[in-house]
């Protein structure tokens, strides 16, 4: 069976700034990878290559066995794949609602006018934000109004309100507390368990270690690792993330 | 965050309820600003100013800034400016006086005046998007002055005056309204119109997905990108819109005044700007109602009225709506500041 994902050469300049020198990446069905690597090491860039929010400079992308090419971020998640943004990537000036819903609105017709149903995606948004155990003090304040964790699962319930066969999560931790982190990684876990693959992008290699089956390392625009958890450590991994020869 | 939301809850109803509130405050208070100037006004002149004669004078006077004021609106919600509408409002009267005096059927005549607005709106639009210019700032600036330019140039410089009645009545004349029943009321077409645009305006903007997608593209342009929204196409649309709109108010106009004359709309631009700002939207984009901007544009027409009345000369009104303008926002800045403190 073909990988549900698969990078092949990527390479990525912006300007003088080499972000992607020919880089693999594979992701399987059911499978959890954890993208790893110093601050600017391409991580992003290479997960917003696969969502179409970049164009890659050379290097194919394969979905299922089909090549692809994604010229906007609509294109990939009709094709299943979703993504937290590392900035969140949330209106900040929309509710909750508006933000899972947003560029997928549910309409209706009316009097020849197609109009949003509120009331439906309303139901929707909230029945999905229980499933995930997600509480907010209310769906209808911009998200501007919410705390960090609060834009967090707003973020976390938008990329997996679709039947999404791929999440990728950039740092989704990074602004959380403990507990809350905690939860984003049983989060992890749950997606994994109803079949849904995830690639997790993260500094703390404790939460990579703990839902990783594979851990991909970058350094400087170059694939330097690519290990499946039980045959490493973390200091293997600490290691080419910063460089030495593990 | 992330426990279980159980059945929702009393306080979560009440939130719910609240939720808006801050909207509301907003609206609520222009609506008491607006409410204030009236009463003001009553006192002072208590002889004229709730005339039917002068409301319908109110009304009539501030249809083309209200129908400017909207298209800006739309154009600010995304975070950009339309600096060309006054001069696109200009061409507009000048190509429906063009039209009428070459034999054109009035209907015919209005809708060349409406899209000729809509074309230089369609211009700004692209040179935006496709041309990449840096800022609306600019495409409006070069069409604020190619508009202009060219209205001089078909007008050669000279008003073009008496319009048929067909064209006038859009701008000059009432509507009997309930004329069946014991409470007939005149009503002034050309408010009838801005009425109806406001309305419509407000069903685009808050009631389909693609006004949804202008109000996230003023948010966060990124989230926008993320979601897959086409912003080129959304942004073309609202400056399409915006110069559209000018060409009604260009049509409304030329029917008040009867005559196309090329100073016409001179610096309107920056009252319809004022108008969105008084009625609360923000100049970073993603906020702001059509309601607020339609108080926005009474309250500068209640403002211009009332100092006429007064005999307050044209100088210390200018003065007068600079410092509205300052207060709205301030007033503004604290609402905000309120906001935060309490959110
Ligand atoms: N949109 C962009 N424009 C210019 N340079 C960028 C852009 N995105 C990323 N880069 C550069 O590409 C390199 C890789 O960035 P990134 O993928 O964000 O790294 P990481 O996510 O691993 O920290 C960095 O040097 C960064 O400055
Ligand atoms: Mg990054």
């Amino acid at each position: 069976m073909p990988a549900l994902v698969e990078m092949r050469q990527i390479a990525k300049t912006f300007g003088p700034v080499v972000a992607l020198n020919g880089v693999d990446f594979t992701v399987h069905s059911d499978e959890v990878v954890g993208l790893v690597g110093d601050n600017g090491a391409g991580k992003s860039t290479l997960m917003k290559i696969l969502t179409g929010v970049h164009q890659p400079d050379a290097g194919e992308v394969w979905l299922a066995g089909t090549r692809v090419r994604f010229h906007s971020p609509l294109e990939s998640r009709r094709n299943g794949i979703e993504m937290v943004y590392q900035d969140l990537g949330l209106a900040e000036n929309l509710n909750a609602i508006a933000n899972i819903f947003l560029g997928r609105e549910v309409t209706h017709r009316t009097g020849g006018l197609r109009l949003l149903s509120e009331g439906e995606m309303e139901r929707q948004g909230r029945g999905h934000l229980n499933g995930l155990q997600i509480s907010l003090p209310s769906v209808f304040l911009p998200v501007e109004r919410l705390s960090g964790g609060q834009r967090q699962s707003v973020a976390i319930a938008r990329a997996t309100a679709f039947r999404a066969q791929l999440v990728i999560m950039d740092e989704p931790a990074a602004s959380l507390a403990v507990t809350e982190a905690t939860k984003v990684l049983a989060l992890i876990k749950r997606l994994r368990e109803q079949g849904v693959s995830v690639v997790l992008i993260s500094h703390r290699l404790q939460d990579v270690f703990d839902v990783s089956d594979r851990i991909v390392v970058l350094n400087r625009g170059s694939k330097v690792g690519d290990l499946r958890r039980q045959d490493t450590t973390m200091e293997d991994v600490v290691g080419l993330i910063v460089g030495k020869s593990a | 965050m992330m426990q279980l939301e159980g059945a929702p809850s009393a306080k979560a109803a009440i939130v719910r309820r609240l939720a808006p509130s801050h909207a509301a405050v907003g609206r609520f208070g222009l609506i008491l600003v607006m409410a204030l100037m009236m009463a003001i006004l009553t006192i002072l002149q208590p002889a004229y100013f709730l005339t039917r004669e002068n409301l319908t004078n109110i009304a009539r006077q501030i249809s083309s800034n209200a129908i400017l004021a909207l298209g800006e609106f739309a154009v600010i919600v995304t975070a950009g400016i339309d600096l060309s509408v006054g001069s696109v409002m200009g061409l507009s009267m000048i190509v429906l006086a063009l039209a009428v005096h070459a034999e054109w059927a009035a209907g015919l005549a209005a809708l060349a005046a409406l899209l000729a607005g809509l074309g230089v709106g369609l211009i700004n639009g692209l040179a935006l998007t496709r041309l990449h210019l840096p800022h609306p700032f600019i495409a409006t600036l070069a069409t604020l002055n190619i508009a202009r330019g060219a209205t001089y140039l078909l007008s050669g410089g000279v008003p073009i005056s008496g319009l048929p009645r067909a064209v006038r009545l859009w701008g000059a004349e009432d509507i009997t309204l309930f004329g069946g029943t014991s409470f007939p009321i005149d009503f002034p077409i050309s408010f009838l119109i801005v009425i109806a645009l406001y309305l419509a305006v407000w069903v685009f903007l808050t009631k389909t997905r693609t006004g949804r997608h202008v109000y996230a593209i003023g948010g966060s342009p990124k989230a926008a990108q993320y979601a897959g929204i086409n912003i080129p196409r959304n942004l073309t649309l609202v400056y399409a819109l915006s110069g559209g709109l000018a060409g009604v108010a260009g049509v409304l106009l030329a029917g008040r005044v009867n005559s196309g004359y090329p100073t016409a709309g001179t610096g309107a631009e920056l009252d319809a700007i004022a108008a969105v700002i008084i009625g609360g939207a923000s100049f970073f984009g993603g906020r702001g109602t059509a309601g607020g901007v339609f108080i926005g544009a009474v309250i500068m027409g209640l403002l211009r009225n009332g100092l006429n009345l007064m005999n307050v000369s044209v100088f210390w009104q200018q003065v007068l709506l600079g410092f509205i303008i300052l207060l709205a926002v301030y007033l503004d800045v604290l609402r905000r500041r309120a906001m935060r403190l309490e959110g």
